[in-house]
C-alpha cells in the first residue's frame, strides 16, 4: 500500500521538461501551425439568440477574389451517432454537428451557420460578411425561469424528459433530463429537525476563460486522409468526434494536439475542426481557424447558470437529519448541462440520513454549456455551504466543528449510492481547524468564510508506452495533453519505476497514430489513470530487462531481481555480478533489441477528493468593492506526485472560483444578446487581484493506485464560491444567495440594510 | 449472493422494491437478472454508471462479483 513505500523521486519538484519552452515562447500552440498553402477560415454567426434560418445566400462571397470555399450547415451531415466516454460522458454528435453549422434554426446568439475559407483572415471575414442570412426571428429563451414557464417557446421539437421525470411531465418540454437522489423519509427528517433553513441560490453563467483561443489546422488529402492540428484536450475524442460527424473512418483521421493554453473543461468539444476539414476538402488546401475571444465567449462551452433550491434541517446538537434541493441548470442550446453531478455532488461531504434532490437540466437559448472544473459541483455545493453556515451561526458552533461532526468517512455510504473507501475530509478539516489562517485576527471590515467542496474524480481509459534507449536514457509516451503538469508527472513515475534520474526521462503527449486510445485529459484522472498505464509500462520495461539479465547470465528469469536500479543476480558469482539499467540497455542489440514497454488500463472511477478553503476578504462598505485579503486552500490529494503542480491546480482552481464569486458573469440583452464578451467587461481575477493563496497538501492514500494517488485538478474550484460568500456574510452581516457579488451588488444590499 | 441496490428515485421502476440478492458470477449476468425482473429499469439504465463494492465502473459487464459484493446503479458524471 502506498503509505508504506518509501519513495525516491515521488513528491520531489524537478523543474518541468516544458518549461523552459514555456517561458520563452518557444513552445507550440493551436495556432501557431502552419503550412505551404494555408488558407485561412472565418466563421459567420447568427446575431439572433433564436432564429429559424429560412435561407443563405454564399454567392458573393463564393465570387470574392481569393475565396476557395463557403461551406453551410448544409455540407455538415446530420447525424444520430454519438462517441461515449465509458458510461460517463456522452456526446451526441448530432448536436455537435448542428452545433458546428447550424443546419436550420439558430439557438443562441454567436451560433455559427455560415464558413469561408480564404488566403487572408481579412478576404474570408469581409467574404463572410456579403453572405446573406434570411432569419425568422423566434423568442428567446434565456433562462431556467423562462424555459420552464407555462406556454414556453420550445426549442426543440421532439425533446423528452429523459432519466428520471416526473409522472405528469408535459410532452412538451425544454426539460432533457431530470434526475433523483433520495435516501430516508424526508419529511420525517425535517420534522425531526430543530431548525430548518431554506433558501433560493443562483449562480451565473460563467466562462473557463482559457487564455489560449481554439485553434486548428485542417487538412484534406486527395486520398481521403485527414490531418488535425488542434488545441485540445482529448486528440482521440477530436478525431472520433470528427469521424462520426462527417463519416468517416476514424483511420482516415490523424490528430496531432498542440501545447494547450488552458481548457478545464472546455476545449473537450469540438468547434472548428469538422468545420476546417470540410472547408479543406472543398478548397483542396488546408485550412486554420483560430476564434477571437469574442467568439470563445460567445461560441464555445461556459458552464450553467443555475437556480438551486435547498433546504436543511439540524438538530440542536449541530446533528444533520435531513435536507431537500432542487436544481436547475442551464444546458444552453442542446441537452447536457452537469445538473445531475450537481445533484450528487451537494451533500457528498456530509451524513444525512433522509434527503431528496432532484436535477432539472433544461435547454436554453445561449451556447452550449461544456465541462468547467468539477462541473455541477460548484453551484449546488454554494447552496449547501451557505446554509450551513448560516446554521453554524445559528447554533453558535464553530463552522468546522459542525462540518465535522456530520463530515463523511470510510464505510459511509455517499449520497450517490456507492460507500466510500478511505477519504480525507475529516483530515482535511482538522488540518483547517488547526491552521493559523483560521485562528488569525481580522482587521476592520473583514469577514472570514469556510467551505467543502467534493469531486469524484475519474478513472476510463489510458495508454503508454515506456522505451529505453542504448544510453540507459528513457521516453515515455501518452496520448494524454499536459495541461497541468502531467507530463513531469508521468517522468516522475518511470524514474520511481526503473531509477532513472528524471532528466534522463524525456516524456511526450503523442498524436493519434502514435499511441493506444486514451480518454481525454479531463476528470482529473491523468496523473491518476494515465499514470496507472505510465507504472504498468515502466514495470514492463523492468520486467524485460529482468530477463535480459538472465539472458546474460544464463539463469532462469526467477534467479533475477531488481534493487536500486539494478538487475541483481540470486545466487551471484564471479562473472555474475549486478547489471545496472545502462549495462543492460547498452546491450540490448545483443539480448533481443528494441526494449519497449507498454500497457493500457481501464481504470475505476474511485478515489474522491475532499478539500476544505479558507477566505478572508475585506469590502469597502461606501463603494461595494471587496478583496480576497488570505485565502488558504486544504485538500487530500491522495499521493502528491510532483507537490508544486498540486499546489498549482489548488490555487488556479482557488482562484477560478473566487472570479466566479466575486466578478465573472455572462450579461445579456433582453433579446439575448452577449452584451460583455471580451476580457475588458468580462472580469475575471488577474495576479494583482489575488493574496498568495496558500496550499496544504492533506496526503490520505487512494488504494486503487500504486502510489495512493488521487485526482486533484477540479476540487479546488467547488469550495470557493461559498468560502468567499460566508466571508462576505461575515463582514456585512448579509447573507447573499445570488453570485456575482459585484460591487454593484454589494452595495445596493449594503445600502438596504 | 452479490446486492443490487435501487435507491434514489429508482424503486419506481421496481415496484418500490429496494434491493435484489442476485446468484451472478459477474455484472453482465447481474444486469441480465435485475433487468429480466423488472423491464422498467432499462431505460433508466442508459443515463446510469455501475458501482461495484465503491468502485464506479465505465466498463463493468466482465468484472467478477463476490458473494457479498454490493453494487449500485449511480448517475453519470462527466469531469472536466
Amino acid at each position: 500500500m502506498s503509505g508504506e513505500r518509501v519513495f525516491k523521486y515521488v513528491g520531489t519538484r524537478p523543474i518541468r521538461h516544458d518549461g523552459l519552452d514555456k517561458v520563452t515562447g518557444r513552445a507550440n500552440y493551436g495556432a501557431d501551425f502552419t503550412l505551404p498553402g494555408l488558407l485561412h477560415g472565418y466563421v459567420l454567426r447568427s446575431p439572433h439568440a433564436h432564429a429559424r434560418i429560412m435561407s443563405i445566400d454564399t454567392s458573393a462571397a463564393d465570387a470574392m477574389p481569393g475565396v476557395k470555399a463557403v461551406i453551410t450547415g448544409a455540407d455538415i451531415p446530420k447525424t444520430t451517432g454519438v462517441v461515449l466516454l465509458g458510461k460517463e460522458g456522452r456526446y451526441d454528435l448530432g448536436d455537435m454537428g448542428d452545433n458546428l453549422l447550424a443546419h436550420d434554426t439558430a439557438l443562441y446568439e454567436g451560433h455559427a451557420v455560415a464558413a469561408v475559407a480564404a488566403t487572408s483572415v481579412e478576404i474570408a471575414r469581409n467574404a463572410a460578411e456579403r453572405i446573406i442570412v434570411h432569419y425568422e426571428n423566434l423568442s428567446p429563451v434565456l433562462t431556467v425561469d423562462q424555459a420552464l414557464a407555462p406556454g414556453a417557446t420550445i426549442l426543440h421539437d421532439g425533446l423528452v424528459t429523459k432519466g428520471q421525470p416526473l409522472p405528469d411531465a408535459p410532452t412538451r418540454t425544454n426539460v432533457a433530463m431530470r434526475t433523483e437522489l433520495r435516501r430516508g423519509d424526508v419529511d420525517k427528517g425535517f420534522a425531526e429537525s430543530d431548525i430548518i433553513v431554506e433558501r433560493q441560490f443562483t449562480t451565473p453563467m460563467v466562462h473557463q476563460g482559457y487564455i489560449e483561443p481554439h485553434a486548428c489546422v485542417a487538412r484534406y488529402g486527395e486520398d481521403g486522409q485527414i490531418l488535425v492540428w488542434t488545441s485540445t484536450q482529448g486528440q482521440f475524442i477530436v478525431r472520433d468526434c470528427c469521424a462520426g460527424i462527417l463519416g468517416v473512418d476514424a483511420a482516415t483521421i490523424k490528430v496531432i494536439p498542440s501545447e494547450i493554453g488552458g481548457g478545464f473543461g472546455g476545449k473537450i468539444p469540438v468547434y472548428l475542426e469538422p468545420v476546417a476539414i470540410a472547408l479543406s476538402r472543398k478548397a483542396h488546401r488546408p485550412v486554420k481557424i483560430v476564434m477571437s475571444r469574442d467568439d470563445v465567449f460567445r461560441a464555445s462551452g461556459p458552464t450553467s447558470g443555475t437556480k438551486v433550491r435547498m433546504k436543511i434541517g439540524v438538530k440542536q446538537n449541530g446533528t444533520i437529519v435531513a435536507a431537500s434541493g432542487s436544481l436547475y441548470y442551464e444546458a444552453g442550446a442542446y441537452p447536457g448541462s452537469p445538473a445531475g453531478a450537481g445533484a450528487m455532488c451537494a451533500l457528498a461531504a456530509y451524513k444525512i440520513p433522509h434527503f431528496v434532490i432532484e436535477a432539472y437540466d433544461i435547454v436554453v437559448n445561449r451556447p452550449k454549456v461544456a465541462a468547467y472544473r468539477a462541473p455541477g459541483s460548484p453551484s449546488s455545493t454554494f447552496a449547501t455551504e451557505s446554509i450551513l453556515d448560516e446554521i453554524a451561526n445559528r447554533l453558535e458552533i464553530d463552522p468546522i466543528d459542525f462540518r465535522l461532526k456530520n463530515a463523511m468517512m470510510e464505510g459511509d455510504q455517499a449520497p450517490y449510492g456507492p460507500k466510500y473507501g478511505p477519504i480525507g475530509l475529516k483530515q482535511v478539516l482538522e488540518s483547517a481547524k488547526n491552521h493559523p489562517h483560521w485562528k488569525a485576527p481580522l482587521g476592520p471590515n473583514q469577514g472570514r468564510g469556510v467551505a467543502c467542496g467534493f469531486w469524484f474524480n475519474a478513472g476510463l481509459s489510458s495508454s503508454a508506452t515506456v522505451s529505453l534507449s542504448g544510453d540507459g536514457s528513457a521516453t515515455v509516451v501518452t496520448g494524454n495533453p499536459d495541461i497541468g503538469g502531467t507530463r513531469v508527472a508521468q517522468a516522475l513515475m518511470v524514474s520511481e519505476e526503473l531509477d532513472i534520474p528524471i532528466e534522463r526521462v524525456r516524456p511526450t503527449v503523442a498524436d493519434t497514430d502514435s499511441i493506444g486510445y486514451s480518454d481525454l485529459t479531463g476528470g482529473s484522472r491523468v496523473c491518476y489513470a494515465t499514470g496507472m498505464a505510465v507504472i504498468k509500462a515502466a514495470q514492463d520495461v523492468r520486467d524485460q530487462l529482468l530477463a535480459r539479465a538472465a539472458k546474460i547470465w544464463d539463469v532462469g528469469v526467477d534467479k533475477v531481481t531488481w534493487d536500486n536500479g539494478c538487475a541483481v543476480p540470486l545466487e551471484p558469482s564471479a562473472d555474475r555480478t549486478s547489471l545496472t539499467l545502462r549495462q543492460l540497455a547498452e546491450q540490448m542489440p545483443h539480448t533481443g533489441g528494441p526494449i519497449i514497454g507498454r500497457a493500457s488500463v481501464s481504470a475505476p472511477m474511485a478515489g474522491p477528493a475532499f478539500a476544505v478553503n479558507m477566505c478572508d476578504i475585506e469590502v469597502d462598505k461606501e463603494t461595494g468593492v471587496s478583496r480576497v485579503v488570505r485565502y488558504t486552500a486544504i485538500q487530500d490529494v491522495g499521493k502528491a506526485v510532483h507537490p508544486s503542480f498540486v499546489e498549482g491546480q489548488m490555487q488556479g482552481g482557488a482562484a477560478q472560483g473566487i472570479g466566479w464569486a466575486l466578478n465573472e458573469e455572462y450579461l445579456y440583452s433582453p433579446d439575448g444578446v452577449m452584451q460583455n464578451a471580451g476580457f475588458l467587461d468580462y472580469r475575471m481575477p488577474v495576479a494583482s487581484d489575488l493574496p498568495m493563496i496558500d496550499t496544504v497538501l492533506i496526503e490520505v492514500g487512494n488504494p486503487l493506485h500504486p502510489y495512493g494517488v488521487r485526482g486533484v485538478g477540479e476540487v479546488p474550484i467547488v469550495p470557493p464560491l461559498a468560502a468567499v460568500a460566508n466571508a462576505m456574510n461575515d463582514a456585512t452581516g448579509i447573507r447573499f444567495t445570488d453570485l456575482p457579488l459585484s460591487p454593484p451588488r454589494v452595495l445596493k444590499a449594503l445600502l438596504r440594510n | 449472493m452479490a446486492t443490487i441496490y435501487f435507491v434514489s428515485g429508482l424503486e419506481r421502476y421496481t415496484g418500490g422494491v429496494e434491493s435484489l440478492s442476485v446468484d451472478a458470477p459477474r455484472v453482465r449476468e447481474l444486469m441480465e437478472t435485475v433487468t429480466e425482473h423488472f423491464p422498467a429499469l432499462r431505460e433508466p439504465l442508459e443515463f446510469m454508471s455501475i458501482a461495484v463494492d465503491g468502485e464506479i465502473h465505465q466498463h463493468p459487464d466482465y468484472l467478477k462479483l463476490s458473494p457479498d459484493s454490493e453494487v449500485y446503479l449511480v448517475p453519470r458524471i462527466s469531469g472536466g
